[in-house]
Formats: structure tokens, sequence, C-alpha cells
């Protein structure tokens, strides 16, 4: 009955507070869908200027680090401690290497004079604004996740290592992956929203 | 209550690597598709591709099929309240 | 016979001493009664605000408050009413004490979470009184629109994050509720077993869980534009200050359900009580329910009839708002039914349960009113809203909340209250209240704006005579709380259960051992089934 031993209670808190996340996020996707349908020349415009590369490189970390996480939650699974750690490790590296990415990205931006306020785009159209205003947002807001995500996987992993976290009471790795997952799955959307509308 | 047997909700590594290579895959087909595709269903076909990835990891990396009844209906009902206040405020902006 | 010790003696963690026992508790019942001494504080803060803003518009001529101070004062009334009040004061106090106890269980689930959604919602009062002393008090109205909360250079930037701080409590106590019901129920206690109150807290806490997260992003976008002028809501650059109030009103109008939902719960739970009879369509009550946080969630824009959406919009949601009051004139329906060849007890908690059907169907009807387009262009941003809102928030919330404390009074405490004087109490708090909401109406229709530091000489008289009205329901409100702080003083009560109820709350002692339940509770089929009751009463009076 008591919560320290009911799984199945724990996994459904943990989902629970992903909804949050699904409609904090959600509330700037209604933003995005209202001001796509009616600047949708500008975006596409804008999108292109967005670097690609960096975009798809970005995704495919954050995809390999969803990976490494359910991967690390098997291998503790069946006692594998040594894996586990090193996947768990590898998750947080990723993740790093994924906001090293952004500041990169978005240092490009700045020094073309593309940010809030910048001359660039106050004289641009206005429909480019909004573009990168909620480029900015977004993928601020989601890089914020990305560093909390980092900072409780980074926990886990010490945990894991300190052998609290075991292969029979893992709810702490779970609900962690489970969290990181999500992070992956709103960059899943923000990819094709902002660098494959061209 | 006690944990689930472990056979429930594991999968084998290699069953792992094969949904991130179809979650690779998946992405590069979304950017050849902005490439090469410009008519009116493009942004219709990269939400979906992104619906798809979405999918494969919830069922195989999140477990959401083995997580209980409460989970699955809630999950679903949280995806239709943002899609309704999505939809309700086109209703305003649509015919302005 | 040996008593058993109440929580009161007993801390959560052996060990614990004076105020340690408390603020590091994870017993929900402490948390539930720390949450009603900070909720109470801010209640009379408030309140306080409330009569300087009436006392202000006693007159036309003699202003106490300038236009600017007015401006802050109403703010500052709207945001502390609204988010440190009305939205957590049931589910956090009442939920949080009553609900493990009726289904059975001896906490909620997270119980250290619920520690922090505590430490939260203190926070995030204190970051308000932060605010109000280094930047001033916001002028925006508790509704903080574009562009003037980008704007203004008062203390909006804190205030907007202090309210995130709170939604954060909120949304986490909703977390807690809803894994709570789902995994805690005693053995043999199904959904359709629930008692009422639980299931009212229950469908809040899912509106509390999915619309909290988008008033916390549309705040944090508020700071963000006021930070960096990203411009998502400024038309110079291309963004449209509607879709700030559509955010805005997407969580805001699903609050009100928050705030009358756990309020309709406790009605439903007092009515059958002192009828000594069974709810009438305990179902129905449920179907309602969740059918009103549902439909609830669907009509936010009729906030905005007047701001510029367009027609269709103004269709569909006016559609949407006259559907949402069909489920809540079922509630009343069936309430008033339940009554209907019952046995009536009157007692207090019930006097204010009928003051609450009274109070609440006027503002019910009056929210029709309004949700007319026709009629909405003529009474929008007029005293008619502000009447409307405060028979549902005050007369209907705020007249609940009373019931519920004087029907649980016992439970929590261990005490009982005067009965005549909460009868005075109830009596002026009523009749003021009626004197000072009711001519709002008239003066709405007759033109006179709201938030406006003064009016024109017509509305002097009404204006006056609400002012009264003001008076004589503060003066209720202090009998009534004296009356209950009073209890403190007088003796402890034997019984477990004062007033002949059915639920599981009702069969431990008065106040509850840390455990709730010394043995466990054993389920009844029906929550409501006053059988055993009716069997008591025959053999009593031996016919």
């Amino acid at each position: 009955m008591h919560a320290n031993t009911d799984n199945e209670g724990s996994r459904l808190g943990m989902w629970l507070f992903l909804y949050t996340e699904i409609m904090l996020f959600g509330g700037l996707f209604v933003l995005y869908a209202v001001y796509y349908n009616r600047y949708p020349g500008e975006f596409s415009a804008a999108g292109r200027e967005l670097e690609l590369a960096k975009g798809a490189l970005n995704t495919g970390l954050l995809l390999l680090s969803s990976f490494t996480a359910a991967a690390s939650i098997e291998t503790l699974r069946k006692g594998a401690k040594r894996a586990a750690l090193g996947l768990l490790g590898s998750t947080v590296l990723l993740g790093l290497v994924f906001l090293f990415n952004k500041y990169l990205e978005w240092s490009h931006k700045f020094a073309h004079d593309i940010f809030p306020g910048s001359d660039t785009l106050l004289k641009g159209p206005k429909g480019e604004t909004v573009f990168y205003g909620l480029y900015f947002t977004l993928t601020g807001l989601h890089a914020l996740h990305v560093f909390l995500g980092c900072a409780v996987l980074s926990a886990c992993w010490v945990l894991v290592l300190k052998g609290r976290v075991t292969g029979e009471r893992m709810n702490l790795l779970e609900n962690t992956g489970l969290y990181w997952h999500l992070v992956d799955i709103v960059w899943i959307f923000l990819f094709p929203l902002f660098y494959l509308i061209l | 209550m006690t944990e689930k047997p472990a056979e429930k909700t594991a999968l084998s590594i290699t069953a792992l690597l094969g949904v991130l290579a179809a979650l690779l895959f998946l992405t590069g087909l979304s950017i050849a598709l902005a490439h090469f595709y410009t008519g009116p269903l493009r942004v219709a076909a990269a939400l979906s591709i992104a619906a798809v990835k979405t999918g494969l990891v919830l069922i195989f990396f999140m477990h959401l099929r083995q997580a209980g009844k409460a989970v699955a209906l809630s999950f679903l009902a949280t995806v239709v309240t943002l899609a309704v206040f999505i939809g309700l405020t086109f209703a305003d902006t649509l015919y302005r | 016979m040996d008593r058993t010790l109440s929580f009161f003696e007993t801390p959560s963690s052996p060990g614990q001493k004076g105020a340690r026992a408390w603020l590091l508790t994870t017993d929900h019942k402490r948390i539930g009664l720390m949450y009603l001494w900070v909720v109470l504080f801010w209640f009379f803060l408030g309140a306080c605000l409330g009569l300087l803003l009436r006392t202000q518009l006693m007159s036309v001529n003699h202003l106490l408050l300038s236009a600017q101070t007015y401006n802050a004062a109403f703010t500052l009334h709207g945001v502390i009413m609204i988010f440190l009040f009305v939205i957590p004061a049931i589910p956090a106090i009442l939920g949080n004490f009553l609900v493990p106890l009726q289904i059975g269980a001896n906490d909620v689930f997270f119980p250290r979470l619920n520690l922090l959604s505590w430490y939260l919602y203190v926070a995030g009062g204190l970051l308000a009184m932060v605010a109000l002393f280094t930047k001033g008090a916001p002028d925006t109205g508790w509704t903080f629109y574009v562009p003037f909360s980008v704007a203004t250079q008062t203390g909006v930037t804190l205030s907007v994050f202090a309210v995130f701080v709170l939604g954060l409590s909120s949304m986490l106590t909703g977390l807690n509720f809803i894994t709570t019901v789902h995994r805690l129920r005693a053995k043999g206690l199904g959904w359709l077993q629930l008692p009422l109150f639980t299931w009212s807290v229950y469908a809040t806490a899912w509106v509390q869980l999915l619309a909290t997260p988008i008033i916390a992003v549309t705040l944090l976008l508020i700071i963000v534009e006021r930070l960096f002028n990203v411009g998502l809501f400024d038309p110079a650059k291309g963004g449209d200050p509607l879709m700030y109030q559509h955010l805005f009103w997407m969580y805001s109008h699903p609050a009100v359900y928050i705030m009358i939902l756990p309020a309709m719960g406790i009605i439903s739970e007092i009515f059958p009580v002192f009828s000594r009879k069974s709810i009438f369509g305990y179902k129905a009550i449920v179907a309602a329910t969740m059918g009103i946080a549902i439909l609830g969630s669907l009509v936010w824009a009729h906030h905005m009839f007047v701001s510029g959406i367009s027609d269709m919009a103004v269709l569909v949601f006016s559609f949407l708002t006259f559907l949402v009051a069909v489920p809540s004139a079922v509630k009343v329906f069936n309430w008033v039914s339940t009554m209907y060849r019952g046995s009536i007890y009157m007692a207090p908690p019930f006097f204010f349960a009928l003051c609450f059907v009274f109070l609440f169907t006027l503002g019910g009807l009056t929210g029709l009113v309004q949700g007319a387009a026709g009629p909405n262009v003529h009474i929008h941003d007029t005293h008619f809203i502000v009447g409307h809102f405060h028979f549902v928030m005050f007369g209907g919330t705020g007249f609940a909340f009373l019931a519920g404390l004087h029907f649980w009074w016992p439970k929590l405490f261990g005490r009982l209250y005067d009965f005549k004087k909460a009868y005075a109490g109830a009596v002026l708090l009523t009749a003021g209240f009626v004197m000072h909401y009711f001519p709002m109406f008239i003066l709405g229709l007759k033109g006179m704006p709201r938030r406006y530091y003064t009016y024109l000489p017509e509305f002097w008289p009404l204006n006056f005579f609400e002012g009264i009205g003001a008076y004589i329901m503060m003066s209720g409100l202090a009998l009534l709380f004296f009356n209950l702080l009073r209890s403190f003083r007088g003796p402890r009560l034997a019984a477990d259960d004062p007033w002949g109820a059915t639920t599981l709350e009702w069969r431990t002692s008065s106040p509850p051992p840390l455990e709730n339940f010394a043995t466990e509770p054993e389920v009844d089929a029906y929550p409501y089934d006053f059988s055993a009751l009716a069997r008591k009463a025959k053999a009593a009076v031996k016919i």
C-alpha cells in the first residue's frame, strides 16, 4: 500500500509530471501554430537561414542519448553496473555536446545581428521577427530542460556508482529516463518546425 | 506491491539499437522530404514523421504500453487537450 | 479506556519537536493545517485591500487613493485573492486533510512532495511581497494584459514570477492527489464508491495539472518580453496581443473551475448529512463533475468577446459557455432534490450550504447573461462582471469553504464552536454580501466601468449603499473567525462523528491519529448509506 514499494504509482506520478511539461511547451506550440499560419512564407525563408547541419546533428545526438539512457536501464537491470555507468555517462555527455552545439548556433546568429531587438530583425519582415522570437524562446526553454536533465542524470550516475540505485531499486533511474525521453520528444518536434520548413 | 517481472518491460540492447536505427532513418527521411517535396502537405508530412518517431520513443524507450491503463488513457487525454487548445484558438485566428 | 493519541501529539518522524515537527512534517494533516494558517493570512490581507477599494468608492470627491494607488490596490487584491486564496484554499487545506481519510489511506502518495508544495506556496507569497517593496506594486490588474504589462515600470516581473511559483505548487498538489486516488484507495473502495468531495478534488487535480503549465509559460513569456523585447505579442514586431489573452485565459478560465469544483464537492457532502438522506443522483454528480472540468476548459475566449476576436470564435465560445452551465445546473437540482423527503437537521454547515446554493445560482445565472455575446458587449468591463465573479467565487467558493470549515472543524481540531455565533456571523455575512454585490449588477447595466478609481456622480447612491454592505460583511466574517478560534478554549470533543455522517473520515477519532485509522476501515457498498442511522433513530423512538 505504501508509496515506497508501489512502482506503478511512482511511474504514474512521473508520467503526470511529464504531462505538465507537454502542456508547458504546448503553450508555445499554440503560438507557433497561429503564427506559422499567419506568416508561412516568411517562416520558410527564415527556416532556410538556420544551420540545418547543426540541427540535424543535434537531433542525432539526442536520439542517440535516448538510446544510451534506455540501454543503461536495461544493462543495470541485468546487473551490469559498469556498462550501465558507461551508458549513463554517455547520455550526459551527449546532452552537454547538444548544449555546446546550441551555443555555437546561437552565437552564430548573434554574430549576424540576429537576436531579439536587433536591427536586422527590426528592419526585416515581421514574420521573420516572429520566427526568431519563437526560435530563441522554444530552443532556449528546451535547452534549459536539457541542462536540468543532464544534472539529474548526473545525480543518478553518482547514485548508481554508490550502489543506491540498483537493478532491483531503479525507480529513480527509470523516472529520470522518462524525463530525458520527453526532452528528446520535444526536440523531435522542434527540429522539423524550425529546420525543415523550407 | 511487488515490481513487475523484469521480462515484461526489458528489451535487448540489439532491439534498442534497432529502434535507434529506425529513428535515425526517419530523421534522414524527413530531411530528404523537406528538400525534394515542396507540395502543400509538406508541413503535415514533416510532423507526421515526427509523430512516428515520437511513437517509437514512447513505445520502446518509455514503455508506454506497460505503464498501465491510467497512463495510456491520460497520455492520450493530454495530447488531445493540447490539440483542442490549438484548434479552438484557430476558431479565432483563422477567421479574422 | 485509552485515548488514541491524535496527530497533534505524534510528529510524522519520531523525535521531531516544536517547530520542526511542523516545518519538516510529511503528515498530510499537519500540512493541511499549515496551509490553513497561511491561506487565512492572505485572505485577511486581500480582504483589507478590498475594503480599501470599496471605502474609496463610497465617495466621488473625497478620494483616499490616487488613481495609481487604486490601480495597484485592485491588482494586488486580485492576485492575492485568486492565486493565494481561492485557488489553493479548498484543495490544499481540506483536500490535503480529508482525501486520504475519505479513501481510507494513511497519507497522500508523495508526502514529501506535499511538503514541497507547501514551501512553494509560502515562497510564492513571499516573492509577491518582495515585488511590492522593491519595484512597487504592479498596476496592470491581476490579468497582466500586454502591452501594458510589458511597458509598465512597476514590479511586474517579480510578481509574475511569484505567480509562476504558486502555479508550480498547485500543479504538484494536483499530481499528488491524482496518484493518491488512483493508488491508495482502501480495499473494496471502487471509483463509484468514492465520496463526492474526493471526486471533486480528483477532477480539480486534473485541471490543476494540465492547465497550470499554460499560464506558467505565459508568465515566463511576460518576463522574457520585459527583459529581451522578443515581440511575440507586439504588433510592431509581427506579434498579436490577443494571443497573450488566449494563452492567459486558457488557464485562467479553467482556474475558476479549480475554484468551484472542490467547493461543490463540499456542498455534496453536507446536503446528505443534514437531510439524513443519500445524495440524489450520485452518478449524475460524478458525471457533472468531470463534465464541468472538461467543458470548462473549452470556453476561455468568452473573456475576449469584445477584444477583436473573429465572429466565428464569438459564436463557438458563446455556445460552449452555455453548454457548461448544464452540468452545474444538474448539481444544483440534485442538491435541492436531496432535501426532498429527507429529515432536515439544521446546523451551521448546512446553513452555509443553503446560502451557497442561493448565491451560486445567482452568480451562475449572471454568468449566462455574460456568456451571451450580445449582452456581453454592453456589460464587459463594467461592474456587472465584478458582481458576477464575486457571487460565484465568494458567494460560491468562499461560502463553501466556510461551510467546509464549519463541517470538518471538529474533525480537524476535536473542538466544536458556538452555533449561535456561527449563525449570527453567517447571517451578517450573507446580508452584507447581497447588499454589497447585488447592486453591482445594476450599476454595471447602467454603465459603471470596473477598475476605475472614481465614477460619475449618478452612481453614488448605490456605491455608498454597497460600502455599508461591505462593512456589514466584514463584521460577519470577523464574528465567524472569532467564533472558530474561540473554540480552542472550549472543551475537547469526545465523539468521532458529531453530525451523523457516513463517509470514512468520521470513522476515526476527532482529531485522527497520525496513521489516520487505528484499524483498516470497513468500506460500505455506498458512501451515503444512512440506513443504519435511520434504524437507530427508529429503535430510539420505539413505535
